[in-house]
């Protein structure tokens, strides 16, 4: 049984040593906001924060993570979809599939804590998700409109 | 007509904790609203009809047959039906009917499948009809209360309103009587320039959840009692299974059961997908047979079918022999595009519950009744004992149309009555049991006269035939029409909307079918990608040789279809054609899915060689713009799509199986490469277009010729994975 924290609470949850933190999320504490694209850390669309920081949890053993750490998925990233990324999100009418989004919006959202100045150049360079759809142009124009709202 | 079919289970709402988890189903349509306080004591509203339902807390739920895959369809039909009602748009919400209803209901909302950016273009007619009756009969409702007459009455934004006297009745009020009433037959859709919802970018009826995590899709789908499923299918095309171990994973943790399904996969069952999957990759299993297809060695056959002797004509004028042989200057060149697979974000799924008496699946479909037909032929059961509960596709591109992963799941069901399983593709079986937008190949040539004329243009296709692998009985006399896409000819009502638009003097269209032993599928713009790179790389080469601008060379032969010129003059005009600013710029103007498409790119050719696509300047004339807003983003996806497959997008076979397994190796385009897109929406009216396609077939013939323009160099070759551009 490992303890954890998730979206603000605590959660004893018992799993096999090398489970994805993605997989228990999805099926073990129904967080299924959290997406299963490649598996092997390539797409993004399982990207959660750990300590704020965007990771791909898909190849993140869930036993690797300590008890002080703290686990976001878009599930808490806020209460009520208000979050400046989710706002900007919504005003610009980013998702089309909406699939890779959750993944987007962390990638996004762990960028701006680090660099809440982020450049168009500095998106390019970091966000590296993918998305089928083809939302990147929106993407780029949602980060500078959370900005603004941060 | 009554509202008596359940409606109950398409929907979940999942609350999650750290302990199991617990399932209520949302109550259907007409328990979702009515919770006002004056309604609670009141039993629901029947639906007025098929196409809309209207609580008596005047919620407008609207029915969508069609999928939603992101491409926008749900709103823009949305929208369709809101206009003709006179809804009010803040009071719209939207359900799927279940393809089993729809066979209940004699196909009351007739096809359910969503491919060839048709979603709108071929409903729109019986779709708005649906919804003005159901106006009609509000309208006459309200107008019987009264006890006046029906022209009398006015309605605006969900309100009827009885001028002389000023009375209002909302549509929750009259809902219950209209439906009671015999549905018009004379029906009079709204003059398109009295829309005041249709044509406006109104924002997406689907985003607020897309952004918290809360929307659900069919991976997400957690049901009492399920277990989880993961597959491996024949790596190898028409190979089967010899053999598996199950012991050597039997005692491994949460596993329930290993299987085979059908005559070429195994399954593991367990209770997580993790686990299944773990157990999956650790199980033995041994082949037999199949054909070990090397998609290297195929290049020969392609080859042949260039100077094949055999042909079929798609499209033909003039004499286009004797043009070439009496040309001043001959143009020819060979183009060579690959497979490629669909690889949407979500990997294919679907979760199905089988007991004796009944077969339901959840899962994300393209095509709700074929995935109908298909639960019904595994499991068994006649169809009126099935049922699809279709979920948000995480992308189709396709894909989804297919309904294997259907009849996986409900096969590996049926070995497990009244447990629910969610079968679950790992992304390496997503990439191997495609079904591959095809490789072709095609000599394109052109003859001028010494003036620079264009005095005859021939293509030949060689390569796979879509139809003939998934769709044989659609080829008639040996021709599969659709290779044609683009290139083929207006007078055949099977590829009007897929026409050539350019005027020729003599030309002729051709394709040498050579089918490898691989499942082809349509894929997002299907052969019209790869046949603007032939029509339009050749019209650029064409024009170079002749000396002329490319835009001016093209607009010659568009004399015939102003609506084509009109958008290549505009992502001309745009883009700053012909101004001396040291930019890089190529055109292409293509017309598929019945809409009128043009590009034109700008880009940067390093000296290393490098490519970068700094701006696209897009145009499209989809005839009436449903949601201008929901079309700038469908362009500028398709650009991504596009560019995607022309940068990287590669399935290469060897010994049969498919070597890109994952996005590690079948690349896809990211946000630094992504050029700024500038969309033209330029609806002229009078006609239905598609969007969700059309401008992908743009994308890499702009940028093509763009380089060529840059570097003096033709690719001729996909995909360009960077390359050095400089070397000839
Ligand atoms: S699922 Fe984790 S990066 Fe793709
Ligand atoms: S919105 Fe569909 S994959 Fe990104």
């Amino acid at each position: 049984m490992a303890r954890l924290h998730v979206n603000g609470q605590v959660v004893d949850v018992e799993f096999d040593d090398d489970t994805p933190l993605l997989w228990v999320l999805r099926e073990q504490l129904g967080l299924t906001g959290s997406k299963y694209g490649c598996g092997v850390a390539a797409c993004g669309a399982c990207t959660v924060h750990i300590d704020g920081m965007a990771v791909r949890s898909c190849v993140y053993p869930a036993s690797a993570i300590s008890e002080e750490e703290q686990i976001t998925t878009i599930e808490g990233l806020s209460e009520d979809g208000s979050h400046p990324v989710q706002e900007a999100w919504k005003e610009l009418d980013v998702p089309q599939c909406g699939y890779c989004q959750p993944g987007m919006i962390m990638a996004v959202a762990g960028m701006l804590n680090s660099n809440p100045e982020a450049t168009d150049e500095d998106t390019d360079a970091e966000i590296t998700n993918i998305c089928r759809c083809g939302t990147f142009q929106r993407v780029r124009r949602g980060v500078q409109l959370a900005k603004t709202k941060m | 007509m009554t509202n008596s079919i359940s409606l109950s289970r398409r929907g979940f709402l999942v609350s999650s904790g750290a302990a199991g988890l617990t399932i209520s189903f949302l109550a259907g349509c007409a328990g979702a609203d009515d919770n006002t306080p004056a309604a609670a004591d009141l039993p629901p509203n029947p639906e007025v009809n098929a196409w809309v339902h209207i609580g008596r807390d005047d919620v407008v739920t609207i029915r969508i047959a069609r999928s939603e895959m992101g491409q926008g369809t749900l709103t823009g039909l949305a929208q369709l039906v809101a206009e003709e009602i006179e809804a009010d748009w803040d009071k719209v919400v939207t359900e799927y009917p279940t393809p089993g209803e729809n066979l209940a209901r004699n196909r009351v909302w007739r096809d359910f499948s969503t491919g060839g950016s048709q979603g709108i273009r071929s409903s729109h007619q019986y779709v708005r009809e649906g919804a003005a009756a159901a106006r009609m009969m509000m309208v006459q409702a309200a107008a019987n209360e009264w006890g006046v007459p029906v022209g009398e009455c006015s309605v605006s934004k969900g309100v009827i309103t009885h001028g002389p006297s000023g009375n209002e009745l909302t549509f929750g009020a009259v809902a219950e009587a209209a439906s009671q009433l015999e549905a018009p037959s004379d029906i009079t859709l709204k003059d398109p320039s009295t829309w005041t919802i249709v044509g406006q970018p109104v924002a997406r009826l689907d985003t607020a959840d897309k952004v918290t995590g809360a929307q659900q899709y069919g991976a997400d789908i957690v049901l009492d009692g399920m277990l989880l499923a993961s597959i491996k299918a024949a790596p190898v095309r028409n190979a089967t299974v010899a053999s598996f171990d199950a012991s050597a994973v039997e005692g491994m943790p949460g596993v329930v059961k290993v299987m085979q399904v059908g005559d070429d996969a195994v399954a593991v069952i367990a209770d997580t997908w993790w686990r299944a999957n773990k157990a999956l990759e650790a199980l033995p299993i041994e082949w037999a047979g199949g054909d070990r297809f090397n998609s290297a060695d195929f290049e020969a056959e392609l080859d042949e079918g260039l100077t094949a002797d055999e042909a079929a004509i798609g499209n033909q004028g003039g004499d286009v022999d004797i043009a070439f042989a009496e040309a001043a200057q001959i143009v020819e060149a060979t183009y060579n595009l690959p497979f490629q697979s669909h690889a949407p974000m979500e990997p294919m799924n679907a979760t199905a519950l089988y007991t004796e008496e009944r077969c339901e699946v959840w899962c994300p479909t393209q095509n709700g009744e074929a995935a109908l037909a298909a639960a019904s032929r595994a499991s068994g059961l006649p169809i009126s004992q099935c049922d699809v509960y279709k979920q948000l596709l995480g992308g189709g591109f396709g894909r989804r149309g297919m309904s294997d992963y259907v009849a996986q799941a409900v096969l590996i069901a049926k070995e497990m009555p009244g447990t629910p399983i969610k079968l679950q593709w790992s992304r390496e079986e997503d990439q191997r049991q495609g079904f591959y937008h095809p490789t072709t190949k095609a000599r394109v040539r052109g003859a001028l006269d010494e003036n620079g004329n264009l005095t005859g243009v021939n293509i030949r296709i060689s390569g796979q035939s879509i139809l003939a692998g998934i769709m044989p009985q659609a080829i008639v006399g040996g021709i599969d029409i659709a290779t044609f896409q683009g290139l083929a000819s207006p007078d055949n009502p099977r590829t009007a909307d897929q026409s050539l638009k350019y005027t020729f003097p003599n030309f002729r269209m051709e394709h040498a079918m050579r089918n490898p032993p691989v499942r082809p599928g349509f894929w997002r713009g299907v052969n019209a990608n790869q046949n603007a790179i032939y029509l339009e790389c050749l019209m650029d080469e064409l024009a170079v040789a002749a000396g002329r601008d490319p835009l001016e060379f093209r607009l010659a032969h568009l004399q015939d279809s102003p609506k084509s010129a009109a958008v290549l003059q505009a992502v001309a005009d745009r883009s700053g054609w012909g101004s001396d600013d040291g930019k890089h710029r190529g055109l292409c103007a293509f017309y598929s899915f019945g809409s009128y498409t043009a590009a034109c790119a700008e880009v940067t050719v390093d000296e290393n060689g490098q490519l970068k696509i700094d701006r696209i300047v897009a145009a499209t004339d989809p005839g009436h713009a449903v949601n201008p807003q929901q079309i700038e983003a469908q362009v500028e996806g398709s650009f991504v799509y596009g560019l995607s497959a022309m940068l990287y997008g590669n399935v290469n076979f060897v010994d049969g199986e498919v070597q890109e397994t994952n996005f590690d190796t079948y690349n896809v385009m990211r946000l630094s490469e992504m050029p700024e897109v500038e969309t033209i929406v330029m609806p002229s009216g009078g006609f239905w277009g598609g969007v969700g396609e059309p401008t992908i077939a743009v994308a890499a013939p702009a940028v093509l010729n763009a380089i060529y323009a840059a570097t003096g160099n033709r690719v001729r070759e996909l995909p360009l994975n960077y390359r050095n551009l400089r070397e000839a």
